[in-house]
């Protein structure tokens, strides 16, 4: 019985004369990646060559690296990176502490499926920046009716924080940066009509928001932008996972508990 | 202008104020209001206490065994199976028992098999069972249905027609007289609906477990919460049998094995400019 062959438009590798499973060389999208990606291209070059299948502008593999600059760490408070220290403190695998990481940085609210909701949006724009801000408006207002999934819903609008009261001085620092690359029109728009659409929320935007309007302008997939954001931020999850130890389990909160059904309290009662 | 000590997350800084339980290391541990070890576990089993703990409901020993005997049913220790080929490949890697299991576990959470075709399922089943109940033509309803939420989960099998373990779990449940429930009847109902429209979409053990699911009151984020790990009897002699080999003898793979369908060999810029 034959085989089906792992088919990929990605990667070829020639294969050592004495080894089938060792390469002599890789290409990826045709370009020799030990014999002339490496050396010379940055990793955001790279990265955006995986995701693309080709070489990426000098406007869009800055705002590239700087979007992964700005997505690096998320910070201890983020529930993502939550969860990776709650791995590293106990002495979890550092793949363990990573995939909590994963798990909980995927949410909709937040994370990498609020993402792929607020990039589904910008795809769904026409080519007329004139029209996108009613477009915005009437999702804000009337979100699409999204298929029985999983995926709880946020109960915000996609790219915006549900707990925001202004817009954080790191997100408007932010968007100002990514903007300032030119690689494409939203992050412009964006910067240019934040104060339209977040009136129209009520809500601020939030990093999510930023993130979907860079990624939208490297003309990222919603799929691929979900995946490239949750690895972006794996940076920040890794090394307070490693820090936490150093500190101590002792050191690391462990909150008090008010416990609103407690078989003991009903008896004393 | 809010400040800061009227933002809503204050009231949750700091604390857990929690209804579903506590530890109190050293004297006892409370599971949703009662004593974890002096009052559930003389009451309940494994599988009935991780019901109780996501629904908060106590159910019947013969729903409890048609939805344990799916985990038995269901458990196939084929390393060609992706979630399962996951664990296996952890075990070829040597990694660890508990890396490769979670991630074998969260690959089940798939659109075409596993977690995602039964939370789609339990919600499809209940939608169609609703739209019955108000008078709706089944043949209206799943058109309804289709226009918008596509195709008709747990029908159709990726990789074989017919589902080997409706059988058995048929017969399980006929055992407690569990087999005439009113979503489990519309499974079949609508498989039947199906083939007389010239679309042989058989039903597959997901869509039945799913229909159990349904006639048991799960919702069905509570019944996916239940069967996250319905697949793991069958992954861990895989990661067993992963380890019992050489390391990278779980289906390796020359360079031969790999079709490249790419753009053809090309020059990478010399001088980056646009």
């Amino acid at each position: 019985m034959s085989v089906s062959p792992i088919h990929t438009r990605i990667w070829h590798e020639v294969p050592e004369p004495n080894n089938p499973f060792a390469a002599k060389a890789a290409r990826c999208f045709g370009y020799d990646v030990y014999g002339e990606i490496l050396g010379r291209a940055s990793w955001a070059q790279m990265i955006y060559l995986l995701f693309k299948g080709e070489v990426p502008s000098t406007a869009q593999a800055t705002l590239l690296e700087n979007l992964a600059v700005a997505l690096a760490n998320p910070g201890p408070r983020d529930p993502s990176v939550h969860a990776a220290m709650c791995g590293g403190v106990g002495g979890s695998p550092a793949a363990a502490s990573l995939l909590a990481a994963l798990a909980v940085g995927a949410g909709s609210s937040g994370g990498a499926r609020d993402l792929y909701l607020a990039l589904t949006a910008w795809s769904q724009l026409g080519p007329e920046p004139d029209l996108w801000l009613d477009s915005w408006r009437g999702w804000i207002d009337s979100p699409p009716v999204r298929p029985d999934e999983a995926w709880p819903d946020a109960g915000h609008p996609p790219g915006f924080d549900p707990n925001g009261v202004t817009t954080a001085t790191t997100i408007l620092q932010t968007l100002e940066c990514l903007a300032s690359t030119r690689a494409g029109p939203r992050l412009p728009w964006l910067l240019a009509h934040r104060e339209d659409l977040e009136a129209r929320a009520r809500l601020p935007i939030s990093i999510i928001g930023v993130a979907a309007a860079a990624f939208a302008d490297l003309g990222l997939t919603p799929d691929q932008g979900e995946m490239l954001l949750l690895l972006l931020r794996l940076p920040g999850a890794a090394v307070h996972a490693l820090e936490q130890p150093t500190y101590g389990f002792k050191q690391f909160p462990f909150y008090p508990v008010e416990l609103l059904d407690d078989p003991m309290t009903r008896i004393e009662k | 202008m809010t400040d800061e000590f009227s933002h809503p997350l204050k009231a949750h800084v700091g604390r857990l104020v929690t209804s579903v339980g506590a530890a109190f290391p050293g004297e006892r541990a409370v599971f949703r209001g009662h004593d974890l070890h002096h009052d559930l576990m003389k009451s309940l089993g494994w599988f009935g206490l991780c019901v109780f703990g996501i629904t908060g409901r106590q159910f019947s020993p013969g729903q409890l065994r048609v939805l344990e005997h799916n985990f038995v049913v269901t458990s196939y220790p084929d390393a060609r199976i992706w979630n399962n080929r996951v664990v296996a490949l952890g075990a070829t890697a040597r990694s660890t028992p508990t890396l490769s299991l979670a991630a074998g576990n969260a690959v089940s959470e798939a659109r075409i098999y596993g977690r995602g075709n039964e939370y789609r399922a339990v919600a499809f089943f209940k939608r169609v069972h609703d739209d019955l109940a108000q008078g709706v033509p089944l043949d209206e309803s799943l058109k309804r249905y289709q226009a918008t939420q596509g195709n008709f989960p747990g029908y159709g099998r990726p990789l074989a027609s017919r589902d080997e373990r409706i059988e058995p779990t048929m017969a399980e449940a006929r055992l407690h007289g569990l087999d005439q429930g009113p979503h489990v009847k519309l499974a079949f109902k609508i498989e039947r609906h199906l083939l007389s429209q010239g679309r042989p979409l058989q039903m597959n053990q997901g869509a039945l477990v799913s229909a159990y699911a349904a006639d048991f009151g799960f919702t069905p984020l509570e019944f996916n919460l239940m069967y996250h790990c319905v697949f793991l009897c069958g992954m861990q002699p895989c990661y067993v049998e992963g380890l019992s080999k050489p390391a990278g003898a779980v289906f390796p793979t020359q360079i031969s094995d790999v079709a490249y369908e790419g753009p053809p060999a090309r020059r990478w810029p010399e001088s980056y400019t646009d």
